[in-house]
């Protein structure tokens, strides 16, 4: 086992077993909308990477409408706004 | 227990000193959700948390000079902004967000000394944070091994931040807690937009903010 110091997380993949790669995968899969009930053991690895890429990628157009509209928001009402807002949530 | 910071066997003749050693390590286990009761990416959800973010987000947002933008480039500096404030909020525990915030240094060589400094702060929480890597064989594990999901792996390690060559149970790990994390920015930025155009009724409050989870 790999006593280095600096490798503390690392170390452990060399022993890395498959249960905790299990364990992980299992994780993911119930924070993904299309997969969280299923059970584990019906759904491949494969298809939970592949739920995952796919969320992750809508996840990021999602934010960048949000995004977009956002600016148009801020960019109309300007600083005034912004103010308002800082006010309320502080 | 494979989180053995200081990796010294000789040292359990002393229990007391082992048990103190304990004490430190499971509060850094614990940040790393490997056994703890809480995930540590169930931060989350909660309300305090994105209400956090949302300031931050807020405050950031304001300091961009939006009105002086052209369009293309707003949506742009408002999704960085957003980023950003992610990053932040992770408060540099992951790699995904300590990669988003060095990209925003464009000298390389602040980038060395942002890793270098964070590699020691963060060395005993997440292990090495040098580029130099020994990879993962992701060939030793069994049934994982399929060249499709390889090449899936390979692109959920394209889109988490910082983790393209990272081996697969770090990509794992980070991709549960960058959804998490992107989960609450949707949810902070659609309540922020919801507050400026006027949708809510004006004595909105912060409680307005969607109920999480």
């Amino acid at each position: 086992m790999s006593s280095r110091r600096s490798r503390s997380r690392q170390s452990a993949s060399s022993g890395i077993s498959d249960d905790q790669i299990i364990e992980l995968v299992s994780r993911l899969q119930q924070l993904l909308p299309e997969l969280r009930h299923r059970r584990s053991d019906k759904v491949s690895a494969s298809k939970v990477l592949q739920e995952t890429c796919n969320y992750i990628r809508s996840l990021h157009r999602e934010v960048d409408d949000l995004s977009e509209r956002l600016s148009e928001l801020l960019a109309t009402s300007d600083t005034a706004q912004a103010a308002i807002i800082r006010n309320l949530l502080m | 227990m494979m989180s053995s910071l200081v990796a010294n066997p000789v040292a359990s003749s002393d229990r007391s000193r082992d048990s103190r050693r304990k004490k430190k390590k499971k509060a850094q286990v614990q940040s790393r959700a490997q056994e703890s009761t809480q995930p540590s990416y169930a931060k989350w959800k909660s309300e305090s948390q994105q209400q956090i973010y949302s300031s931050k987000l807020v405050q950031a947002l304001s300091q961009v000079r939006l009105g002086d933008m052209a369009a293309p480039p707003r949506g742009r500096a408002v999704r960085e902004a957003a980023d950003r404030a992610l990053a932040y909020a992770a408060k540099g525990r992951t790699r995904w967000s300590r990669a988003i915030l060095t990209n925003r240094i464009k000298l390389s060589r602040f980038r060395k000394q942002r890793r270098q400094r964070s590699a020691s702060a963060m060395a005993a929480l997440t292990g090495s944070s040098r580029s130099k890597k020994p990879r993962v064989s992701v060939h030793r594990l069994k049934g994982k091994s399929l060249p499709a999901v390889q090449k899936k792996v390979k692109v959920l390690g394209r889109l988490v931040p910082g983790c393209r060559k990272e081996p697969l149970p770090v990509i794992l790990d980070e991709a549960t807690d960058y959804i998490a994390a992107l989960e609450m920015q949707v949810r902070a930025m659609s309540a922020l937009a919801r507050l400026l155009s006027g949708d809510g009724s004006s004595s909105s409050s912060v409680s307005e903010l969607p109920p999480s989870g």
